[in-house]
């Protein structure tokens, strides 16, 4: 091979999305909110359960899009951000006996440190790069958690069983109820926050690097701080996400958090529209009820199942459900008309 | 002594995987400029394919001549049918893409021959090589395999018309396209020979690892490893990167307390974030100077 230093020109790495089409308008927030609030008088157990994962992988899948649709970083390693949350709540709350609540701002402080330190080296990395550092994460992730040194802690292969909180102050509702409107509390919280966050003159800078990273740095944004500082927030939320989920599932152990997870969170992404927030939990929807669909098929044919749309909205409906909400309010804005 | 030398033929052996592995993936940048997420679960599909021609009586050379035939089909169907409608898309879209083949080879491999862990045969026997209790006839044989693969893809790229303008489109497409090669074409035979020298990874780990559909993810991992230690522009480089990978894997497994199979993806991702800090083009790839 030639030492010739070779030109290489890319193409860039995500689409630009403007700042005003990452949200919803007010009117349609609200009534949505309403509704997620009104749900579990009407349904099953099961549904609430199902319906309080969908929140918790909405989360996961927001902090993907921060980093991807904001600063424009790939991340295939949310898994194991998610498994680092889950762990920290499930030994805090065994090991410690600390309270439910108090385990999810420290789950997200430890994931938002160890993010902040996994995007030091990956800041060196850009595109398939830091695709293959955090694809490698996500799959070195179970071998570390069955860690003999670590076993004290996390019960090794066994995994951690964790005990469902009740509902405080005798209010009248059921454990899963309870969980439910805990996990909706929180989620909005960390909405209002990420939007707020994208808003700023941080998000800005996470948009400018985006779009190009060299007029970034020519404009004074710190490239290097910012880019880890998007990884730290992104592992940050993922981590209070893992430790709500840990809460709910009631068990952490170490092979649920392999790389089909990774993959499942990417794929919510994509699906939901990078970018756009909301999309973060039309995308958990996906990745929740279209596996129970397929396992109903056929076993196993939920990977074939995923891949299969994946393409097609890669084909399709590239910008994923963002697109399909566009179109949507442009026939409603005719239909107005007429 | 004995026992360094010893780890180290284990080393060269275990590495001749991840050589032949390594090679698949820097075929596939080489002729893309991207890493192929779904390159082990491609060859685990073509494993599987020899594996189920031997079922039905095929001998084995001649289902492993079928599955490189095979393979090397497959491979330029994906990209034709898959890839190549994406190659002006955003580089997520590319990683969506591979990402998907993965899910839906693994799902499919899964679907057709279940998930339980199969025997595969060796074409080499297993007894000790040349009286070494470490080497088997079978991981020399894979070593051989290996060096013979690199020798057919030196004489291919260097003195062949066709691999002459592999390279053309590869380095500089547009200049390529001006004297007249169909650079298209040249990146879906690159797929192809990809997918073959995959598969024969895949058809060499097998009689190791035992099939299944997951087998291949260890693998891959220490591929990229490999092939980022050797450097992604460079085959040659590939091939000593595996060389490399699989003797530093033994080394530490033997040397260092504690560190057992257990860490044995952990030190892969150690190593793959370690190159791309200190040294991003590897031991023999070329520097890419991007242009803004």
């Amino acid at each position: 091979m030639s030492a010739a230093e070779d030109l290489a020109t890319h193409a860039p790495a995500v689409e630009a999305v403007p700042k005003r089409a990452m949200t919803l308008s007010a009117g349609t927030t609200i009534a949505i909110l309403a509704v997620l609030v009104l749900v579990p008088a009407f349904t099953k157990n099961f549904v609430i359960f199902q319906l309080t994962m969908l929140l918790i992988y909405g989360l996961a899948v927001l902090a993907l899009n921060i980093l991807t649709g904001g600063s424009g970083q790939f991340s295939l390693g949310q898994s194991a951000f998610y498994a680092i949350g889950a762990y920290t709540s499930a030994i805090l709350m065994e090991q410690y006996n600390v309270n439910y609540v108090l385990t999810l701002p420290v789950a997200g402080i430890i994931c938002f440190g160890a993010g902040f330190l996994f995007g030091l080296p990956a800041l060196r990395l850009s595109g398939v790069y830091l695709a293959l550092a955090t694809f490698a994460l996500a799959t070195a992730m179970p071998q570390l958690l069955k860690l003999g040194f670590f076993e004290p802690w996390t019960g090794g292969v066994q995994g951690l069983v964790v005990t469902k909180p009740d509902a405080p102050f005798g209010l009248p509702i059921g454990q899963d109820a309870w969980l439910y409107y805990f996990t909706l509390a929180v989620t909005v919280a960390i909405y209002i926050f990420s939007i707020n966050l994208l808003r700023s003159r941080s998000g800005r800078a996470f948009m400018a690097i985006r779009d190009n990273e060299i007029a970034a740095s020519a404009m004074g944004i710190d490239v290097s701080l910012y880019k880890t500082l998007a990884f730290g927030v992104s592992a940050g939320i993922t981590g209070v996400a893992g430790g709500l989920g840990a809460i709910a599932v009631q068990f952490v152990a170490p092979d649920s958090y392999t790389i089909q997870l990774a993959i499942s969170l990417f794929l919510g992404m994509v699906v939901g529209g990078v970018g756009w927030l909301p999309g973060s939990f039309v995308g958990a929807a996906f990745i929740i009820f279209v596996p129970n669909m397929a396992e109903n098929i056929s076993k196993g044919l939920s990977g074939a199942v995923f891949g299969v749309l994946l393409f097609l909205v890669i084909f399709l409906v590239p910008h994923g459900a963002r697109q399909i909400a566009i179109v949507g309010q442009r026939l409603i804005g005719k239909l107005k008309k007429s | 002594m004995e026992l360094f030398i010893n780890q180290i033929l284990a080393g060269i052996a275990t590495g001749a995987i991840y050589a032949c592995m390594a090679l698949a993936i820097v075929m596939i940048y080489q002729a893309i400029d991207h890493l192929n997420f779904a390159q082990g679960e491609m060859a685990m599909f073509s494993t599987f394919v020899s594996w189920q021609l031997m079922q039905w009586g095929v001998p084995y050379w001649g289902a492993f001549l079928i599955t490189l035939v095979f393979s090397f089909f497959a491979g330029i169907a994906i990209e034709r049918v898959l890839f190549k409608p994406l190659a002006k898309a955003p580089i997520l879209t590319q990683v969506a893409g591979f990402i998907a083949l993965y899910a839906i080879i693994n799902s499919c491999a899964g679907l057709i021959w279940d998930f339980t862990i199969k025997q595969y045969p060796t074409p080499f026997g297993s007894s000790p090589f040349l009286g070494s209790q470490l080497i088997s006839t079978h991981q020399a044989g894979m070593i051989g395999i290996t060096l013979l693969m690199l020798l057919g893809l030196f004489f291919f790229f260097r003195y062949t018309r066709v691999g002459l303008a592999m390279r053309a489109a590869a380095s500089l497409p547009e200049s390529a396209r001006l004297v007249g090669i169909n650079t298209s074409w040249m990146i879906a035979l690159g797929w192809g020979m990809a997918a073959a020298i995959g598969s024969v990874a895949g058809m060499m780990i097998a009689p190791v690892v035992f099939l299944e559909p997951n087998m291949m993810l260890g693998v891959l991992i220490y591929g990229f490893a490999a092939a980022v230690l050797g450097g992604l522009t460079s085959p040659f480089g590939a091939v000593v990167g595996g060389f490399l990978v699989g003797i530093f894997e033994n080394l530490v497994g033997t040397y260092i307390p504690g560190v057992g199979n257990e860490l044995k993806l952990p030190i892969a991702l150690a190593l793959i974030i370690t190159v791309l800090v200190i040294k991003p083009a590897g031991l023999f790839g070329r520097h890419i100077v991007k242009r803004v």
